[in-house]
């Protein structure tokens, strides 16, 4: 086994992880390490804009861009961290323009922005443009762009290395193991401070927007090593994901002008958020699909509803609105070249001619690991730091998103928090010896490998991960149920069982064996769907993406508090829900105290 | 509709040489991705089947391979744009010109080290602006270089190059396109080693302009016309030209 010295080790090339690396490499002997090819990350998938308020092309504040994601978030954001992202938003979008990238351009030659669901002017008022963007592909600008700066800074990358375990030594973190996936060999890291970056975990879910590859691993790995997830049941599902493949549908489309039509013909939207319509928040739009589809008003009297962004439609809601701006096909093309692709590719359907069928698509993780505002892992209700360990992007909770992330957010999150983390990291390093690895530090994860490698039971993984996507599609989604909970949980749990005594798979070799990696990240899958459903059904309100029958409404007497979910010595969960949410700008400002939330 | 997948398959951990395989596949969808047709062979008939893939929907650059003897991402080409009828055969073998690790997967270094060799960073150690925002640029010059920005490298231009396949040591299409991206960015500064790198003999002359990237690319980008563009600044000079 090889063993490897860096003081600082990211897991992730995303957004997050490379915006840290470009910092912490600057001061410290840092190593990237990714399962993918830095520029096959996620983040290259996001398509509609990094929110910030430049006011480039109308009047904009940080303040209402913090309002806005607090409002957005159902009154669980943690407002200190709402408020640095809002303000750190506009030096981060200038820093990523200066360090090469592309931004689309208003005709000062200044960013682009666009409007998009939930951000508004002077504290809920009218929409405001403050995505800024690069046609619908920012996130591959960013993730280009960021990798690129990498390159020519020398950042050391270990790529397609699978992450599979994280080394304590008593209180603090001392490393991780890896896999080089090409010849299968293990590889420890030994570090003063590990970051994970490591992406969300959509891949839960049966619909969903998320990549294969999008298995909340660096979740699962520290869960297991005593780390809380935090606010796990908050998950969101984005409105307009392409009917049956769940792949995306910017809401920079509504931004544009695009808008939902049911059966009828009706813009519904105009009864659920009569002020912003098809720019409400996404928990609010996805549960007014969800409640046409159940009135039969889906097209056709099927599962999918109609985003319509032809300009003959658009035009008509704008002049109806009394708005000046009307749109045409070339307009059309050059705002949203990949959305159009997508549709001819995928569908056979030009939105340019006709509308696309849509529905609520698994998107987003608003929970993960607990961090403090410099990206360490915080493992309690009292936010006490454990040494070493840190997180950023989607993997981690910090928590800005609360119970729903308003669009634009997660990129300027990425790079706002990655930032952060990147420079912490980089002081305590430099103020911190290496702890000495324990004995045999690669010694329990080998031995879970061999047993996946050579277990000759009777289901085949893929069997169990789509039980599991099944159920939690049915019962842990858009809206839930007690029972329905239940049931996910319990079958989650059997699926466990399955998983750990009954499972086979074909490949037993050491080079690039995907189906032993597949295996593992199910395992991690598994875990939390577990921690999702269980922190579901004990959550007795409705709050953002978590929305149940039982319970329709917010409680804000009991549940202003983050959930805390721990593995117990039995192989069960804790609960705990004494973590209360930072009202810091509402002690100042009336305006950020929890009040009904309408659009 | 019933489907034969005709696999080049090799993991030289235990196989003399590469060899093909057949698995049939029934209620396929006409409009399946191939994609999905692998991963069923992978999880129903043989997991030691290899490959590469993650985003699933063409922006990711994972999954490029040959299929039916051309490169395409397996995860952007439906069935029915391959062929129809009530049974469709389809073959797949690995992206040529770069060594086989394992089935589908191939080495991707070589492609990597071309791609860095050219720079493909920005380059700008000017004074920042003095109000502490963005550098300007007006529509027209983010426009020209629009088109290569779109590049996923994910190689199927540059394992579809014939100039690529008599030497690997071409830099290809794929890291011209690159360095087109950063030539023409009106803000940047350092065309001039660029267009360096790519004067030498293994740079931009030798494309013959044979128009396989440009039908290779996923991303329709327009790469022998960037290609044809870095020439032009060659002869030019570095000096960015002004839209018109
Ligand atoms: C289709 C789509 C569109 C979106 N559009 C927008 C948008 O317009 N605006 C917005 O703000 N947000 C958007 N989002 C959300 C946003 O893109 C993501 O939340 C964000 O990019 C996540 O970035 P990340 O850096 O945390 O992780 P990712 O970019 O997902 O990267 C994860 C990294 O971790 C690595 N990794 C994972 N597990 C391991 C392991 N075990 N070992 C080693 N490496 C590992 C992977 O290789 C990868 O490099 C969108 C999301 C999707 C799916
Ligand atoms: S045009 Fe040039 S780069 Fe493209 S395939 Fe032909 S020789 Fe290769
Ligand atoms: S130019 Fe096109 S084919 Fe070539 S690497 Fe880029 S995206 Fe792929
Ligand atoms: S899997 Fe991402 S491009 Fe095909």
């Amino acid at each position: 086994m090889q063993t490897h010295q860096y003081e600082a080790v990211i897991i992730g090339a995303g957004g997050a992880g490379l915006m840290a690396a470009l910092y912490a490499s600057r001061h410290v002997k840092t190593a990237v390490i990714s399962k993918l090819y830095p520029t096959r990350s996620h983040t290259g998938t996001a398509q509609g804009g990094i929110g910030a308020a430049l006011g480039n092309l109308e009047e904009d504040r940080p303040e209402w861009h913090a309002f806005d994601t607090v409002k957005g978030g159902d009154y669980l954001s943690d407002q200190d961290a709402a408020l640095v992202l809002a303000e750190e938003a506009v030096s981060a979008v200038i820093e990523l323009e200066h360090l090469g990238l592309p931004f689309d351009r208003t005709s000062e030659g200044r960013i682009s922005q666009r409007r998009f669901g939930g951000h508004t002017s002077g504290f809920g008022g009218s929409p405001v443009r403050r995505a800024c963007h690069a046609a619908d592909r920012t996130g591959h600008m960013i993730l280009q762009t960021l990798y690129q700066q990498c390159i020519k800074n020398d950042v050391m990358f270990f790529d397609e290395y699978h992450v599979i375990d994280l080394i304590r030594s008593g209180d603090t973190v001392v490393g991780v193991v890896a896999i080089n996936i090409n010849d299968g060999k293990l590889h420890v890291f030994h570090s003063k401070a590990v970051l994970f970056a490591t992406g969300g975990w959509g891949k839960v879910w049966e619909i969903t927007s998320n990549a294969h590859t999008l298995t909340g691993d660096g979740n699962a790995i520290t869960y297991r090593r005593g780390v809380p997830m935090q606010d796990m049941e908050f998950f969101q599902f984005h409105p307009t994901g392409i009917y049956k493949m769940g792949i995306l549908i910017t809401e920079g489309v509504r931004g544009e002008g695009g808008v939902l039509i049911n059966d009828r013909g009706e813009r519904f939207m105009e009864r659920y958020a009569p002020s912003i319509k098809d720019l409400a928040s996404r928990d609010v739009v996805s549960r007014a699909i969800y409640l046409e589809l159940e009135a039969g008003r889906g097209i056709k009297g099927r599962r999918y509803v109609h985003l319509d962004v032809t300009p003959e439609t658009v035009n008509r809601y704008l002049a109806e609105a009394g708005e000046d701006r009307r749109i045409d096909a070339e307009y059309i093309e050059t705002r949203l070249p990949d959305i159009l692709d997508f549709c001819r590719t995928y569908l056979g359907v030009d939105p340019v001619k006709e509308p696309m069928p849509v529905q609520p698509t698994a998107h987003y993780g608003m929970g993960g690991i607990p961090t403090d505002l410099d990206g360490r892992a915080v493992i309690d209700g009292s936010r006490t730091p454990l040494p070493g360990l840190y997180a950023a992007g989607e993997c981690a909770c910090v928590s800005v998103h609360g119970a729903n992330r308003l669009g634009t957010n997660s990129l300027t999150d990425l790079i706002v928090f990655g930032r952060r983390s990147g420079k912490h990291m980089a002081e305590y390093c430099q103020g911190a010896d290496f702890v000495p690895l324990p004995d045999n530090p690669a010694g329990e994860v080998e031995a879970e490998l061999q047993r996946i490698c050579t277990a000759s039971g009777s289901r085949k993984p893929y069997e169990i991960r789509a039980e599991m996507q099944q159920i939690m599609m049915k019962h842990v989604g858009v809206f839930r149920t007690a029972s329905g909970m239940q049931e996910a949980l319990d079958t989650v749990r059997r699926l466990q069982e399955q998983f750990k005594t009954d499972l086979v798979i074909d490949d037993r070799g050491q080079r690039f064996n995907t189906d032993l990696l597949e295996a593992w990240e199910l395992g991690c899958l598994l875990d939390i769907a577990e921690v999702t459903a269980a922190s579901a059904l004990a959550r007795q309100e409705s709050r953002g993406a978590h929305s149940r029958d039982d319970f329709p409404k917010r409680d804000d007497e009991k549940w202003m508090v983050h959930t805390l979910a721990y593995p117990t010595d039995d192989g069960g969960i804790r609960l705990d829900h004494n973590k209360p949410v930072d009202m810091s700008l509402a002690e100042k400002d009336e305006r950020f105290k929890a009040k009904e939330r309408v659009y | 509709m019933r489907v034969t997948m005709r696999i080049r398959r090799f993991n030289p951990e235990k196989d003399q040489k590469p060899y093909w395989a057949d698995y049939t596949l029934d209620q396929v969808e006409p409009n399946d991705r191939v994609l999905e047709l692998l991963h069923r062979v992978k999880w129903e008939q043989d997991g030691t089947l290899s490959f590469r893939r993650s985003c699933a929907h063409g922006v990711c650059g994972s999954d490029g391979m040959r299929i039916n003897g051309v490169n395409r991402l397996a995860c952007k080409v439906l069935v029915n744009a391959l062929d129809s009828g009530d049974h469709v055969k389809i073959q797949i073998e690995p992206m040529l010109g770069l060594h086989v690790i394992k089935d589908l997967i191939v080495d991707m270094e070589p492609f990597f080290e071309h791609y860095r060799s050219v720079m493909p960073y920005f380059v700008n150690d000017d004074p920042l602006p003095e109000d502490g925002r963005e550098r300007l640029q007006s529509p027209a010059n983010r426009a020209q270089f629009d088109d290569t920005t779109k590049c996923i490298l994910c190689a199927c231009c540059t394992t579809s190059c014939p100039s690529f396949w008599a030497n690997g040591d071409y830099v290809g299409p794929a890291a011209i396109v690159q360095a087109h991206r950063f030539i023409y960015d009106s803000r940047d500064n350092a065309a001039a080693e660029r267009l360096k790198v790519l004067r030498e003999p293994d740079g931009v002359w030798r494309c013959r302009t044979i128009f396989n990237c440009t039908s290779a690319c996923p991303r329709e980008i327009e790469v022998t016309r960037a290609i044809a563009e870095v020439k032009a600044a060659m002869r030019r000079g570095v000096k960015h030209p002004d839209p018109e």
